[in-house]
Parts: structure tokens; C-alpha cells; sequence
């Protein structure tokens, strides 16, 4: 089996979040990056897949030449080879279509990522990739398995969740618990060094959205405090102050 | 302009997220269509129609009335080039965002995702980085799709009547590639994301036979129930009502979190709440900084507390 696993370079989930260039940029200033946690997720299942039933695992980020050791990092979880397309990701619709041409040059049987990257949320990508090839699109995919080129898997949807089947191939947004985040080991590390990286140049589509500028929420006016024997006063700033129950 | 809003269906009952869709469809192109599939209620179209929309098409087809990701899509693109609408606007759940992803290709269309605001000119708001900072987006081309967070808008009460219109859109055998072999659901539970008010547990509950008393504020305030990640790992309550980074991000008008010391992650899931309660025994508890309002103490006896005063405010 042909396994593309698409990860994003994201700020840690601990990060302090600032821009700079009046808010035109987001500020790197001390900021550690990581596998996006939801890619990790669909990376570490597409290990478990592959040490069960053999197949080769690619993974592709979207992005500038920063983002290698975070593509490292990935061939040393278990990835065979890379693909870096050399554009910084601006939007949904951009990345997919990257995505969309590397898997239409290279017909994967299952390209997987994360239900959504950390930075922006949008939890768009693996639809349009879906729709970009023609083929299904499923997320959040909380567990996978495969016999033949059948697909099960159970989806999370509001209050619940439902039990899915496909046919490969298939493009899928992973989260939790479908599998434990792996952690490289020394030969991983030893052995990512050598993987192929191979950096190809972006299509020539325009972005679809621009963001013009970015802000903070507005700082929160501090903590009321009130004393526990007194939880009247609690129902009272609620109904009163706050006028929300 | 002209909007197009994707109305979703809980138990026949247009959900109150698609409501806020119509009436920010009609706030944004000044007249709104909604779009609905399946079997609804007889007092729903009148929802629809005060929530904003003039005009209902109606999706009656007995192989599209369970949600089905790639024919729905294809449903609305077609709505959307004969009904000539340049807007897509579509509140965000597991249905509607993979739906907004694959209009968007089929439309050619701009998209902006977690919107929280309505926009200002051609400028959309985005929730990013896990509601800790927002993107003024400007949306390129003719068309856009447009999916938005609980509580970008309010729900107008004051529309009109909308005419109802039977829509049978073209069906491709393709769209019909998902099976869908069973759905398990909670029934009768007010869901976590369309929740105004959410009241969640964490560790400090000490186990899951201490849930009662978090069932039970929440049964008085008509609110949700969530938790942290902690309670979810440990299976002491399921997974979708994890609220974090990792999780369910919820945005109500009141979060109330009881012994949940408020780890970046869990915040991260809950910082675009209006208002947030937290009540921890530990006085240095992360939680405080995000909250409006504190109360350091006991939960067993602070928790069943408030909920019997909220009873006697309610009468």
C-alpha cells in the first residue's frame, strides 16, 4: 500500500502567539515548531499500517525551507521519503492543490493528515483534496483499519460518532485515538538523515484568500472573585452583570 | 449579492448553528435562501423564515435524506449556479465543513473557515491558532464560502415567511461511495457545540461516579456537558465531550469549568467562551488568569450549591 501522510510545521501548542510588521507576520521569535499534533496522529497510523501489511510511506509538507527538521523529524517516525513543495502554505485551497498534484502524479492508495492544522484551524484541506481527485473525503477519523482495499472506520460527529465504510483510495483527517504518537528512536534518527527529501516548485495558483492583517483578542478585564461561602453573589453577577443565565 | 445557507436538520428541527447561518447570510447579501435536506418539522420553515430567509429549497429526495458528505455537496453546488447566489454560508460542524470543502473546488470559490464575526466590506474574521488570535481575511474572486463559528451572530427572530421550493438535484452514482454503517449518538442531550452554556469536570472530580452533580447544574442551566483531556483518556467520560486543543473547541456564552486547573491546551478549547466561571480549591490554579469570574473552594460543595441557588433564581 502506497501511503501519503501530509504534516504541517506548526508552533508548539504552548507557544505565546505574536506578530509583528504591524501584525502582517507571525512572530518566530522563540517559538519551537512541531509536527502538527493531528498530522502526528495520521503519520503514527500510517506506521502501524505499513509494520502490519508492508507498503511505503511519503510524507509532503507544504512549505519554506524552515520546515525541514520538522520533515526530519517525520522520516524519522517511520516516513521512507519526502516531498517538500517550496511555497509558503497561504490557504486551504493553495495546499490542497499542491497535494491534489503530487497525488495525482504519484496515485496513493490512502492520503492521510491531520483533521486540522493548529495554526489555522481550518480543517478544510483534506475535503478539497478529496474533491480535487475525485475520490472520498472523511474527518475526524478516529480509528482506520483495512482489509483489502475496503476501509472501516468510525468518524467523530456531534454527541457521537458513526461507523464508515470506503473503498481505497481515500483521503482522511485523523485524530485521536486512532493511534499513539510515536516517538523517533536513535536509529530513526540515524537513518532520516539519508531519506530522500525531494523539493519540487509549486503550481502556479494565486492565492484564494489573503490575510491582510492579524490581531489578539482582546485581553480579558481580570478575574472577579467570589468567596465560596457567598455562591449567591455567583448567580447574581451571572443573571445581572454578565446577564447570561 | 446573494446567499446561500446550508440549513442542517437534528431530529427533524433546523440545528439553532444553522439559524445563525440564515440570519448572518441575510446580515452579509441582505437576502438569504436556505438550503435543506430530509424530512423537517411543519413549524420549521417558519424558523427559517424568521432567522432570515426568504426562501427555503427544500431537498425531499429519499436518497439524500441522511447527511451524505460528497452528494450534498454536489446538491448545493448545483443550488448555487442555478439560483445564481455569489455566498455559501455554512455553520461549522462535521457535516458542514467537509460540505464547505468540496463546494468550494466544485465553485472554484474562496473559502474562510471559523469565521467569528460578521464581515467588515470584503474582509472576513477567522478564529487561528486555536482561538488565541484572528486573520482578517480578504476572500479572492467572485464567489466565496463562508463557514462560521457558534456565535458570529445572534439568531433573528424577525424575518418574514419564506416560500418553500422542492429542489431534485442531479444524483452521481459517485457521491454514493461512503457507506455509512451505523451512527451512535447521544439522544436527547443538548450537543456540546451547539451549546450556550457548557459545564465541564476535570480531574478534580476525582472519578466518573462524581459526574451527577455536573449533570445536574448542567440539567438546570439547560447546558452541555464537556470535560478535559485527562477525564477523556481516562475514559471517565467519552470522547466527544473533550474540550481542548486536541478536542471539541466550544465558543457559548458561559463555560463553566469545575476542577479543571486550565492547562494551555484545555484553554485553547474554550477562550473564545463570552464568560467563563471557574471554580478550583487550588487558588494558584492557570484557570483564574482566563476566567471572569472565581471562586476558589470545594467543588462537592460548591457545585451542588449553585445549582440550588440558580434553581431558587429560577423559581
Amino acid at each position: 500500500m502506497k501511503i501519503l501522510v501530509c504534516i504541517t510545521h506548526v508552533p508548539d501548542t504552548t507557544s505565546k502567539i505574536a506578530f509583528t510588521e504591524n501584525n502582517t507576520k507571525f512572530d518566530k521569535t522563540g517559538v519551537q515548531y512541531i509536527i502538527g499534533p493531528y498530522d502526528d496522529y495520521a503519520l503514527a497510523r500510517a506506521v502501524e499500517l505499513k509494520e502490519a501489511s508492508g507498503g511505503t510511506i511519503t510524507a509532503l509538507n507544504v512549505g519554506e525551507a524552515d520546515t525541514e527538521p520538522t520533515i526530519r523529524k517525520a522520516l524519522a517516525i517511520g516516513a521512507d521519503d519526502a516531498i517538500r513543495v517550496n511555497a509558503f502554505p497561504t490557504d486551504a485551497l493553495f495546499v490542497a492543490k499542491q497535494i491534489a498534484k503530487i497525488a495525482e502524479e504519484n496515485k496513493y492508495d490512502l492520503i492521510l493528515m491531520g483533521r486540522e492544522s493548529i495554526d489555522f484551524n481550518g480543517g478544510q484541506v483534506h475535503g478539497m483534496v478529496g474533491e480535487l481527485l475525485g475520490i472520498p473525503s472523511l474527518s475526524p477519523v478516529m480509528t482506520l483499519d483495512i482489509a483489502g482495499t475496503t476501509a472501516k472506520m468510525t468518524r467523530e460527529i456531534e454527541g457521537g460518532k458513526e461507523y464508515v465504510e470506503a473503498e481505497l483510495p481515500l483521503v482522511l483527517g485523523c485524530q485521536e485515538p486512532i493511534a499513539e504518537w510515536k516517538i523517533p528512536n536513535m536509529r530513526g534518527i540515524m537513518s532520516a538523515r539519508t531519506k530522500p527529501l525531494a523539493v519540487v516548485e509549486p503550481t502556479s495558483d494565486a492565492p484564494a484568500v489573503v490575510v491582510e492583517k492579524y490581531e489578539l483578542p482582546p485581553a480579558k478585564s481580570g478575574v472577579k472573585m467570589v468567596p465560596a461561602d457567598n455562591i449567591g453573589e455567583l448567580v447574581n453577577l451571572l443573571k445581572n452583570e454578565a446577564k447570561v443565565i | 449579492m446573494s446567499a446561500l445557507v446550508f440549513v442542517e436538520l437534528d431530529e427533524k428541527k433546523a440545528k439553532k448553528s444553522s439559524l445563525e447561518a440564515v440570519s448572518y447570510g441575510k446580515a452579509v447579501a441582505g437576502s438569504a435562501t436556505a438550503i435543506v435536506f430530509g424530512e423537517m418539522d411543519a413549524d420549521q420553515a417558519s424558523a427559517i423564515g424568521a432567522a432570515g430567509a426568504s426562501k427555503i429549497i427544500h431537498v425531499t429526495d429519499a436518497k439524500l435524506a441522511t447527511p451524505n458528505i460528497m452528494a450534498y455537496a454536489s446538491a448545493i453546488a448545483e443550488a448555487m449556479n442555478k439560483g445564481g447566489h455569489d455566498t455559501l454560508i455554512v455553520s461549522k460542524s462535521s457535516l458542514g465543513d467537509p460540505v464547505s470543502a468540496r463546494v468550494a473546488i466544485k465553485l472554484n470559490a474562496a473559502l474562510a473557515a471559523n469565521v467569528s464575526d460578521l464581515p467588515s466590506g470584503d474582509v472576513v474574521k477567522s478564529s487561528i491558532y486555536t482561538g488565541k488570535a484572528f486573520a482578517n481575511n480578504k476572500l479572492n474572486g467572485q464567489r466565496r464560502v463562508i463557514v462560521i463559528k457558534k456565535n458570529a451572530i445572534e439568531v433573528k427572530t424577525d424575518g418574514g415567511a419564506a416560500s418553500v421550493e422542492t429542489f431534485s438535484p442531479a444524483t452521481n452514482d459517485a457521491d454514493f461511495k461512503v457507506k455509512v454503517i451505523k451512527s451512535e449518538k447521544a439522544t436527547g442531550d443538548i450537543l456540546l457545540p451547539e451549546a450556550d452554556i457548557v459545564v465541564s469536570g476535570g480531574r478534580g472530580l476525582k472519578g466518573p461516579e462524581n459526574w451527577g452533580m455536573i449533570e445536574d447544574l448542567a440539567k438546570t442551566l439547560g447546558a452541555a456537558t464537556g470535560c478535559s483531556k485527562p477525564v477523556s483518556d481516562m475514559d471517565w467520560r467519552p470522547h466527544h465531550e473533550h474540550v481542548g486543543q486536541t478536542g471539541i473547541k466550544v465558543s457559548p456564552t458561559l463555560y463553566i469549568a469545575v476542577g479543571i486547573s486550565g492547562a494551555i491546551q484545555h484553554l485553547a478549547g474554550v477562550n473564545s467562551s463570552k464568560y467563563i466561571v471557574v471554580i478550583n480549591k487550588d487558588p494558584e490554579a492557570p484557570f483564574f488568569k482566563a476566567a471572569d469570574y472565581g471562586v476558589v473552594g470545594d467543588a462537592f460543595e460548591i457545585v451542588p450549591k449553585l445549582t440550588e441557588a440558580i434553581k431558587a433564581e429560577q423559581g
